[in-house]
């Protein structure tokens, strides 16, 4: 590979919040160049200096250059981006891959349904639709988590819950005291949306068996596969399309994905270790 | 009440004078939030198809207080230890929000199901296919998906 | 037009290379195989050398003759000179600069020829397009067929196709020991120029064509005819993977050996005071147990999903990503597997399976 796409571009931590005991949002200035406009869908391969590189999608794109990313401590190289405090220079290359082309669901009632950390690379398809609400119909959010601790954005899902303008549902896997929520998987409160099959586009994130499950919920509703787009994730080292280790099958997850519809990513789901 | 009982899925398999004989053992109630419709090791001797409004399932633990393992919402049915023994609830119902539901007579239900098999037919498979939804809901949960790998 | 050259004359033309300052890389013997490697003379061509090879054998033999091209899938393929095993990217200081290179390369089968292409194919945008654009081709059309190839059922041999700068026939008999020799460019055609040669005759050029189309018809296997892609993509879930998986030793010589496996993984790293970091790139192979590592484990572990993944890759999804078939037919994989595992034998059984139920 020719240096220069590899080779991360300065950013500064200028802000970091914690969101969950093992997620943070970092926001991130360019320290000289910025790196081109990120759409919602897409990621970036976040540096730490001499640890590595790890792909994380775009959880929140700002005019001026700037970065949001959250990132989950499940690694060596993510634990030294979610432990980066303001002041840290990290470096980025991208954006790269595809969007979740909310412009094209214009006119359709949105599903968008976000499983655990699953909800960052959503956040933008919601703040896109709140900016430009008229262009859609119905818009529902559904967010799973573990508990009541583990969602992302509480204070925010907490303003969305309250306003008019979308219709969030919160539901936890796991038994707890102390909520007066929903507890079940994602799937159920899913189940008894009533959706407009033929005008409804869903956006689903999430773990793999979450998104293969809410995906045939979605199915059995009748909408069609091509409808539901999901956000893939594998092993990434280039993000370019030159390293070969984020096949999945035919494509090429960094170039042909994140975002991919499920009548494509769907057959390829269900075969094991594909 | 005949023809909107069609839109609870658990009726779904019914025909129209088979959902007519189900109405005939059934009433609209509501209950204000937080009401507790049933204890664990009660006597099952109803269900209900919600209509609005959430209903929480708990248990008690020591220590934890009363814990929701479930809860459900509007076209669940509340309810299937009545049919079959020791037809006892095995955790408690309470309401979270004000809830509008028809309740069923269990007794009743199972009166109709055994004089007409095959409306017991199409209710048992309409319950297992709401038992069959929520066991893989809870399957899926136990794999605890958004757990970290770290902590595998 | 065609010219001969005389066996003096093929040390002519590598001399001239040498002069003109190109890093010629030819064939030579060395720790018992013929390796490819840096020329200083055209006196460590490997005349008389042949090679004896099978599924998971390969032998050095003594020809009878002096043929200095009679040989066959070696154990590295050209991409280590283009898509180098080792390279660093940047260091604190920056992207490291690499200083262009003008390779020759001398001997370049059709089947590696056209994986220099589906190589540029794939790497296109990288370093890959700079060092092959200095790159001259030397390229040998095959008399002989070498005992695991089968480059005439992938479509890119035994006569080489486009992208040589010269392309020899090498021809030994009774009379002498000539090379055919057709030009492909205008550098080719310069460089012909200076070397002694002259015009070949009608019969001699025909000698040699009809000596490289008959090797197409002797070839020790072939893939099963049909359409691969498809046959590859309606077998993933065929049971005859945990077949294979009871033989693959999942060492993954057959991606280190094979002339268009082209997946790296990078590398970062510090001094041990922390304060230098720099990223390089290696050849990696899908068969690493942590290629497909993604947070707590592998995608890929079983030996039979890594063996799928190789070969469907190679003989169809290379198609989706890339637009062409991953495999020339060299056959290296089939000669460089401890187990004498076959990609034509195991693309048969798979076609011999025929459709599944959906």
């Amino acid at each position: 590979m020719r240096a220069d796409p590899m080779l991360p571009t300065p950013y500064r931590v200028a802000e970091r919040v914690v969101e969950t005991h093992d997620s943070a949002t970092l926001r991130l200035e360019p320290v000289g160049t910025a790196l081109s406009g990120a759409r919602p869908g897409q990621f970036c391969m976040l540096y730490a200096r001499g640890i590595g590189e790890v792909a994380i999608s775009i959880s929140d794109a700002q005019p001026g250059g700037s970065l949001v990313h959250t990132i989950r401590d499940v690694g060596a190289v993510s634990r030294a981006l979610h432990d980066a405090g303001a002041g840290t220079t990290l470096g980025a290359r991208g954006p790269f891959g595809t969007n979740w082309g909310l412009e094209s669901a214009a006119g359709h009632d949105l599903v968008i349904v976000a499983g655990g950390v699953g909800l960052a690379p959503l956040r933008p398809v919601v703040l896109g639709a709140l900016a430009r609400r008229g262009d859609y119909g119905r818009v529902v959010l559904i967010a799973g988590a573990r508990g009541p601790d583990e969602f992302l954005y509480r204070d925010q899902l907490a303003q969305w819950a309250t306003g008019d303008d979308i219709e969030v549902e919160r539901t936890i896997d796991r038994p707890t005291s102390g909520w007066d929520g929903p507890v079940g998987f994602v799937t159920e409160p899913l189940a008894r949306l009533s959706v407009r099959p033929d005008r409804t586009i869903a956006f689903v994130c999430g773990p793999e068996p979450m998104m293969r499950y809410s995906a045939n919920v979605l199915i059995d509703k009748g909408v069609p596969a091509g409808d539901i787009r999901v956000s893939l994730e594998r092993n990434m080292q280039c993000g370019v399309a030159l390293c070969g280790h984020c096949q999945l099958g035919p494509l090429l997850v960094c170039r042909d994905g994140p975002v991919v519809d499920y009548a494509t990513a769907g057959p390829l789901l269900t075969v094991r270790e594909v | 009440m005949r023809e909107d009982l069609a839109r609870f899925p658990v009726l779904h398999g019914l025909t129209a004078r088979q959902r007519a004989e189900v109405a005939g053992v059934a009433h609209e109630v509501s209950f204000p939030a937080r009401r507790r419709i049933f204890d664990e090791g009660e006597n099952a001797r109803s269900c209900w198809l919600i209509r609005s409004g959430q209903v929480a399932l708990d248990t008690d633990v020591p220590g934890r207080g009363p814990v929701i393992v479930q809860t459900l919402g509007p076209g669940d049915v509340l309810g299937w230890s009545w049919l079959v023994s020791p037809r006892r609830w095995h955790f408690g119902a309470v309401t979270l929000q004000p809830v509008n539901a028809v309740e069923l007579d269990a007794t009743r239900l199972r009166e109709l199901a055994d004089a007409d098999p095959a409306l017991g037919y199409q209710l048992a498979l309409g319950l297992f296919e709401a038992v069959l939804s929520r066991l893989q809901s809870t399957r899926a949960r136990l794999l605890d998906v958004y757990g970290s790998p770290r902590a595998r | 037009m065609n010219v001969v050259l005389d066996r003096a004359g093929l040390d002519e033309l590598v001399d001239v290379l040498l002069a003109d300052g190109y890093r010629v890389v030819g064939p030579t013997v060395r720790d018992g195989a013929i390796v490819l490697a840096e020329l200083d003379s055209p006196a460590q061509l490997p005349a008389g050398w042949g090679v004896d090879v099978e599924p998971g054998r390969y032998r050095l033999r003594r020809r009878d003759d002096a043929a200095v091209f009679a040989h066959s899938a070696g154990p590295q393929s050209w991409k280590q000179f283009l898509h180098p095993a080792r390279q660093r990217l940047f260091t604190d200081d920056g992207p490291v600069e690499e200083a262009p290179v003008r390779y020759a390369f001398l001997g370049v089968r059709g089947c590696d020829l056209a994986a220099i292409a589906t190589l540029g194919t794939v790497l296109r945008g990288s370093a890959y397009d700079e060092r092959r654009a200095g790159l001259l081709v030397i390229a040998v059309g095959c008399t002989e067929p070498g005992g695991v190839c089968f480059c005439a059922s992938m479509g890119t041999g035994p006569a080489p196709g486009p992208g040589y700068d010269l392309a020899l026939t090498e021809r030994l008999d009774d009379r002498d020991h000539r090379f055919l020799v057709e030009t492909g460019s205008d550098a080719g055609a310069s460089l012909i120029e200076r070397v002694v040669h002259r015009v070949a005759t009608p019969d001699e050029v025909d000698d040699a064509d009809t000596a490289v189309r008959a090797a197409a018809g002797r070839m020790g296997r072939q893939m099963p005819s049909g359409d691969l892609r498809a046959l590859l993509r309606e077998s993933r879930e065929s049971p005859h993977w945990e077949e294979v998986a009871q033989r693959c030793l999942t060492c993954g010589n057959c991606t280190m050996v094979c002339p268009t496996c082209f997946c790296t993984t990078t590398e970062d790293v510090t001094d041990l005071t922390g304060e230098h970091a720099e990223r390089s790139q290696r050849w990696a192979s899908c068969f690493e147990l942590d290629f497909s590592y993604l947070h707590g484990g592998s995608v890929r572990t079983s030996g039979a999903s890594r063996y799928r993944q190789w070969m469907t890759h190679k003989l169809s999804t290379w198609y989706d990503q890339f637009g062409t078939s991953g495999c020339v037919g060299c056959g290296r994989c089939i000669a460089w597997c401890p187990v004498g595992i076959d990609i034509t034998a195991e693309a048969a059984a798979l076609a011999a399976e025929g459709p599944r139920d959906a």
